[in-house]
């Protein structure tokens, strides 16, 4: 979660003092100038989103059909899917992420250049989805910093393209005269990106997930 | 499927071979199945696969299971079919609890089972013999949470969340055979000769 | 094959032999490459995946190369396992419907109707006539919309991008049935142990035989672009070969087991659900490389179209659901005025439904190959183990056998005609 986006009000220790993008040193105050050069970088970047499609499992399939004829990713600038993560600017995890596979997304997404962006595309890539086991990371947040979550299981293509949408609104929110806006979010030396009490908490399970731990 | 009453004539004709060797047998689901012993499953197995009116040449599955009655051993499950006969044969072998997990692989019978024994191992711990590459399939090779699929072993895991995203996230993602583990000099002889001779010229008369 | 649409193109092939067969093309070349033995090689190792485009779900291939040439590949699993069986442990029968489809997501329907019969021959419980047809309907759907991913996406593998679209295109109108029919496009949680989660809605009969015109057009222009054409039968042919003995020895199965020659289907073998009173041919190959398990797929899916028009020919009229309360839930008017109707649906939905201590195997015939469910119960509601025996599981892991020796590109096309799936290789 970059600091200035809206969304998840997790801190981090990237920022304890809780500073917002005023009294962060180098920014600069927004003027006309200013506005209008971000309007154009906000607008070729989030027209022309190149994603990272980190595809697992059942959401990857229904990537594919939003990338295919009928839904076609391509009217939304997400023309070339990029299979390597140099050339990549949007990570979508479509689907579940079990454990086995958690260093290789966090390796992919320090991989990627900035400024990047990351979609939790599913239930499962969100919080784990049915999967509340042994074998499966409780939400790719606790890995990488998400953008904007995607429910469903699987979502609909539509509802794919409605979380695109919603990340190109935010990216068209952001300014480049914020340098703590593009603060990568470092894995510390544990490893970790998140704090094991805030890793905890998110995978807690809730609801009725208390009782679905019962076998007999 | 076959009339679910009668049973497979494997099942007698095991017994009639092997004796005090096999256990139990029955049908069960409309499946025939036959315990055997341990020390002399391989030797069954492969009179199954190989004699002449069994002709058990497929492996259909292996695997394991344990009740969650404590008292009942855990038992690894063979199901076998013969495809030339149009028939299934379920053999399982009881591993006691307390006694080590161990029972002989069936890879140099099946190749099939290669992974299917590799799975097993992953899951429950039961280790085979004489399996040219027991290791973990499914999960990490460093993972010691322990056998998934034990009883004991409770849904989420033995340790919390975070320290599961911890050990997962320290894994070494360039964990794989070294060169000289890879070097097929010693396994040459071993392999089939149209390998042997695809090796040895490229792909035939390919130019470059 | 008259298209008018398309030109009939000179292909760079010898074209159909008297039969009518593609022939095939001999592998040209003279002598083997000269060695130099002044020219110092090593061999290299390379990691393919777990995240490319190319291996068909988070499959890791460590390949050692000698030049192009595969000298050892490995392919390590894992990277999608959910937990699945472990989880399967933990809920009622019901509840792991939704479970199986997101083994094989590609075939999700099929999936479900497997574990339901496994369930019901646990259970002891007999379904009902219109329920075995329109599972039947499910099974062959999936199996075409299954096929039809793999013809995409082995196609797009070896550099055919259309066909990948065309194929996604005919699938998004099966989609549209499945849609139609249980609210989902693709995990469609379609059985309950005892029948079905919701009968058909009005004309969708009449959509899938509409459907079930076109498939056989869209098959068709893909064979017009495939079939005969040179670079896909000098990519696909002598590739990735298995004998019929090795393909048995190593457990194969389904559409890999038929192109190496071995006539083995579970429909035809162990019939479920009436399949033995269908009029079907299943295709079986002859060499066992790319090309025939591709010859072995495209017409499966035309005998998936011949038996779903049957089964629409036969569906009969009735009730979806066994008449059995301890196991079905009752209709939402009875529960509600209706005090036995309550207790059942609170036992049912509360307890679980138990099934009698036993164990089962049920194989079915999924798209990608001998699909079983073996559940083991010991009186409860909750099985005691429950396993998927993974077709693709078993046909990757003849991979080693079938890819080295080759060049790394004949890999690629290797690994596409496996036909595999993660989820359910994984679980």
């Amino acid at each position: 979660m970059e600091e200035g986006s809206a969304g998840v009000e997790l801190t981090h220790g990237a920022d304890p003092a809780g500073q917002g993008p005023a009294e962060r040193s180098g920014f600069v105050s927004p003027n006309w100038v200013t506005t209008r050069l971000d309007d154009l970088v906000n607008w070729s970047r989030a027209n022309s989103l190149w994603p990272m499609a980190f595809g697992t499992a059942c959401c990857a399939i229904e990537f594919m059909a939003t990338a295919a004829s009928r839904f076609d990713l391509a009217r939304f600038g997400m023309e070339r899917v990029a299979y390597s993560p140099r050339q990549a600017d949007v990570l979508i995890c479509a689907g579940r992420l079990p454990f086995k596979l958690a260093p290789v997304i966090r390796r992919i997404w320090d991989q990627m250049p900035q400024p990047k962006w990351c979609i939790s595309m599913g239930a499962c890539a969100s919080t784990g989805g049915i999967f509340d086991n042994y074998a499966m990371v409780q939400g790719i947040d606790t890995i990488v910093p998400v953008d904007v979550y995607v429910p469903g299981c699987p979502p609909r293509p539509e509802g794919l393209l409605y979380g695109i949408l919603m990340l190109q609104k935010k990216i068209k929110r952001e300014t480049i005269f914020d340098p703590g806006l593009r603060v990568e979010q470092l894995a510390d030396r544990r490893g970790m990106f998140l704090e094991p009490a805030a890793v905890d908490e998110l995978s807690e399970p809730f609801g009725n997930s208390v009782h679905q731990t019962r076998s007999a | 499927m076959s009339d679910a009453a009668i049973p497979n004539p494997s099942a007698a004709t095991l017994r009639a071979r092997f004796g005090a060797s096999i256990g139990a047998s029955g049908v069960v689901g409309g499946d025939t199945i036959v315990h055997v012993v341990r020390d002399r499953a391989h030797e069954i197995l492969a009179w199954l696969r190989d004699a002449p009116g069994e002709r058990y040449d497929y492996l259909v599955d292996v695997t394991a299971v344990e009740y969650r009655d404590r008292e009942r051993p855990l038992e690894v499950v063979y199901q076998l079919r013969s495809i030339p006969r149009a028939a299934m044969l379920r053999v399982k072998i009881d591993l006691a609890r307390d006694h080590a997990l161990v029972v002989d692989s069936v890879v140099d019978l099946w190749q099939g089972a290669n992974w299917l024994e590799r799975e097993v191992y992953d899951m429950f711990g039961i280790r085979f013999r004489g399996h040219p590459d027991l290791r973990r399939i499914l999960m990490w090779e460093t993972y010691d949470e322990g056998y998934p699929l034990r009883k004991d072993f409770p849904l989420r895991g033995r340790f919390s969340r975070a320290e599961q995203v911890r050990r997962a996230l320290a894994a070494d993602l360039s964990a794989h055979y070294s060169l000289d583990e890879l070097s097929i000099a010693e396994a040459y002889d071993a392999l089939p000769a149209d390998m042997r001779e695809r090796l040895a010229t490229g792909r035939e008369g390919e130019e470059w | 094959m008259g298209g008018k649409r398309t030109l009939e193109l000179a292909l760079a092939t010898p074209g159909l032999d008297a039969a009518g067969n593609a022939v095939r093309v001999p592998l040209t070349g003279s002598a083997a490459a000269a060695p130099e033995p002044d020219l110092r090689t090593d061999h290299m190792l390379i990691n393919i995946g777990p995240q490319h485009p190319a291996t068909h779900g988070v499959l890791r291939l460590v390949v050692e190369l000698d030049g192009e040439v595969v000298v050892r590949v490995i392919p390590h699993i894992g990277y999608l396992h959910s937990g699945f069986e472990k989880l399967g442990e933990y809920r009622h029968y019901n509840q792991i419907i939704p479970l199986t489809d997101r083994t094989d997501y590609l075939s999700a329907p099929a999936n479900n109707v497997g574990f339901a019969l496994a369930a019901e021959r646990l259970m002891g419980i007999e379904i009902t006539p219109r329920c075995t047809v329109l599972r039947v309907i499910a099974c062959e759907l999936s199996r075409v919309i299954s096929h039809l991913v793999w013809a995409g996406t082995t196609a797009i593998d070896i550099g055919a991008f259309t066909v990948f679209l065309w194929m996604f295109q005919e699938r998004e109108r099966a989609y549209n049935l499945l849609e139609a029919w249980t609210g989902a496009r693709m995990t469609t949680s379609l059985t309950r142990v005892g029948g079905l989660m919701a009968d058909l809605p009005d004309g969708w009969t009449g959509q899938l035989r509409a459907w079930c015109q076109g498939v056989p057009k869209t098959l068709d222009e893909v064979d017009r672009m495939l079939l005969r054409n040179g670079i896909w039968l000098g990519r696909t042919q002598d590739v990735g070969a298995m004998s019929a003995e090795e393909a048995t020895n190593w457990s194969l199965t389904g559409p890999m087991l038929r192109a190496s020659g071995v006539p083995f289907d579970v429909r035809k073998d162990h019939p479920y659900l009436d399949y033995e009173t269908y009029d079907f041919e299943v295709p079986v190959g002859e060499h066992g490389d790319v090309y025939d398990r591709y010859l072995v797929r495209m017409e499966e899916m035309r005998q998936s179209v011949r038996i779903l028009l049957q089964a629409l020919d036969r569906l009969p009229d009735g009730p979806i659901n066994a008449r059995d309360p301890r196991v079905i839930l009752p209709a939402k008017r009875q529960l509600m005025s209706d005090m036995e109707s309550m207790i059942h649906h609170f036992k049912q939905v509360m307890e679980g439904v138990p099934a009698p201590a036993g164990e089962v195997y049920f194989p079915i015939e999924n798209p990608k190959g001998e699909l079983g469910t073996y559940l083991v119960s010991d009186g409860t509601a909750k099985p005691v183990r429950w396993r998927i025996r993974p077709p693709s599981f078993l046909n990757l892991a003849a991979l080693p056998r079938m890819a080295e020796g080759h060049l790394l590109s004949d890999l690629i096309a290797i690994n596409a005609s496996v036909d595999i799936v993660m989820g359910e290789i994984d679980r």
